[in-house]
């Protein structure tokens, strides 16, 4: 099937084609539009690289990216692949060194990507080498744009894009500050191998509706419902959003909540944790939300959980296949109480998360029942068919916001 | 090897082979039971135990929260039904101090899903701490050092 023949459904971001998460020619577009097109995506945060030669390996969708800290104290990204013949510069995840060295044949670049020496350039006894006309400056790594927010640094191939606050925007910019309001420190960091498609995880990341449904230990061990208070902001164009809940918010009575709840298999009474020390939040924020999920198109994720932060990378590795990098957050400013509380919430999310393990298999699981169905679509008007802000979390319109900035990328 | 190391040494193998066969054979409310009640347990990538790093992927600091872990994924958590083989092998005595005992010990844990695919999920190293308990050796301390940083879909059993 190629790529010319999909036409979006007449009903809009509310119908979505099976065929995107599986076709390969979709996937192909995918990493040259969107990955290596006008989006930012997430490299480093600015004080994982402290020192000068500092470097770290990491991608732009497939693309290799190797992201330094160069001689002029900047960060610096560039494709990881050497200008002669396309070995990777970089081999290891992260490292320092004061030349990156392509081993193939010793070609050398500085920190900023520049080719600074080729062996044997003037050859052997006057035999051999490059051409008299051979110039090194025309010939340095591939450099990204790179642009800072909140000590987080994203980078682009795109000359085009507009400067990365004005791609995260106002009302998600203000979202993203208030969770990372510290000095980060990183407290570990983990990966998951999906077995579906990059935006089936996305999608569920933005889906307000599936949490106290499909993570049944919220319900199960009272900890959230659906009838706590709550909603889902939607960035104009869609791509970013924040969805938040409330702690002392309830929008009905605790009778008519248990009768919302009546018929949802994961209700069971009586249930309680013996030790639970790892739901023991404090209000670190000052304005009552335990829980904001916050996405920036295309793949970026900032988690608040109580008092859990995360940032998650989304990397697709094929039509059928995720990467989904965790970096846990803690701030230099926590003290002891709160670092073993933050470690404590930490059981909640994650590849073995209370309320995050199921995440990791519900895109397999899609991924699987779609085959044999790529000329049919996913049905998804809760909340209507819109992709504005809402003040209840029983609506899609966060993922009908991604789409909505998808297909214009697309040309769907 | 003296008869009172060789006894200890049986000791181990018996406890690690228990430990094994006790996950390996789904009795995981027994699980907790190898652990003393203010015990550590945490599933950890070598990266960040290599760079000093407190993350848990799993991160208990009492006997009652494994017992809930238990809980959780009776009641709660959902999950393809999957199979775990334990292969525990490698033990060594790192230490010895105030009668606890430090110990080291290779795994690897085989994943078979309901369809019968079968996965190497895991490899690493136990980095554990042992104390008796009455007549018995009891896990004070248990890291699970995963070798790889990546966990294929989700990790819901204990390792």
């Amino acid at each position: 099937m190629s790529l010319e023949t999909l036409t979006w459904p007449k009903e809009g971001n509310s119908r979505i084609p099976y065929r995107v998460f599986s076709d390969e020619d979709i996937y192909q577009a995918e990493l040259d539009k969107l990955f290596l097109g006008p989006t930012w995506q997430f490299l480093v945060m600015d004080n994982e690289l402290p020192n000068l030669g500092d470097y770290k390996t990491t991608f732009l969708g497939e693309t290799p990216i190797i992201v330094s800290r160069g001689e002029d104290g900047e960060i610096h990204a560039m494709v990881n692949r050497c200008a002669h013949r396309g070995n990777l510069v970089c081999l290891k995840r992260q490292g320092n060194e004061s030349l990156l060295t392509c081993v193939y044949h010793s070609w050398s670049y500085d920190l900023q990507g520049n080719l600074k020496s080729v062996a044997f350039r003037r050859g052997i006894a006057g035999k051999g080498g490059m051409p008299e006309d051979f110039r090194l400056e025309d010939h340095g790594l591939r450099k990204l744009r790179t642009d800072h927010f909140a000590g987080l640094v994203f980078g682009t191939l795109s000359p085009e894009v507009p400067p990365l606050a004005e791609y995260i925007g106002n009302l998600i910019g203000a979202r993203v500050g208030r969770v990372l309001y510290g000095k980060p420190k990183i407290l570990g960091t983990t990966s998951q191998i999906l077995h579906n498609n990059w935006k089936l995880y996305v999608e569920n990341v933005r889906d307000t509706y599936h949490a106290t449904l499909l993570h049944t230990f919220f319900t199960t061990f009272n900890v959230s419902r659906l009838t706590a208070g709550g909603g889902v902001l939607v960035a104009e164009g869609g791509g970013n959003h924040a969805s938040y809940t409330r702690g002392k918010h309830e929008l009905v009575s605790r009778e008519d909540s248990d009768k919302l709840y009546a018929n949802i298999q994961s209700m069971r009474d009586g249930v309680r944790l013996t030790d639970p020390r790892l739901l023991e939040s404090v209000e670190e924020f000052g304005d009552d939300i335990t829980v904001q999920i916050l996405s920036v198109f295309p793949n970026f994720v900032l988690q608040q959980v109580n008092n859990s932060i995360a940032l998650r990378l989304v990397l697709p590795k094929g039509t059928k296949q995720t990467e989904l990098q965790w970096i846990f957050l803690g701030f230099e400013e926590d003290d002891a109480a709160m670092a073993e509380r933050r470690l404590l919430q930490s059981n909640l999310v994650g590849p073995a998360g209370y309320i995050s393990m199921e995440d990791g298999a519900v895109g397999g699981f899609v991924q699987r029942a779609i085959v044999g169905s790529e000329h049919e679509t996913s049905l998804m008007e809760m909340g209507g068919r819109g992709h504005a802000t809402e003040d209840t979390r029983t609506t899609e319109a966060s993922i009908r916001g991604f789409w909505q900035a998808y297909r214009p990328l697309m040309g769907y | 090897m003296t008869p009172a190391e060789l006894t200890r040494r049986l000791e181990l193998e018996a406890l690690y082979t228990d430990y094994a066969h006790c996950l390996d054979d789904d009795r995981l409310e027994e699980w907790p039971d190898f652990f003393v009640e203010d015990c550590y347990y945490r599933i950890t990538t070598a990266e960040n135990f290599e760079a000093g790093l407190p993350l848990g992927l799993v991160y208990l600091t009492s006997r009652a929260m494994l017992v809930d872990r238990v809980m959780a994924l009776r009641k709660a958590n959902i999950y393809e039904p999957q199979r775990y083989r334990h292969l525990i092998s490698a033990i060594k005595i790192q230490g010895e101090a105030n009668g606890a005992l430090d110990v080291v010990a290779n795994f690897l844990v085989v994943r078979t899903m309901q369809d019968g695919a079968m996965s190497l999920f895991a490899a690493g190293r136990y980095v554990d701490r042992l104390v008796r308990e009455g007549e018995s050796w009891k896990f004070a301390r248990k890291e699970v050092v995963l070798d790889s940083r990546q966990i294929d879909t989700l990790l819901a059993m204990p390792l």
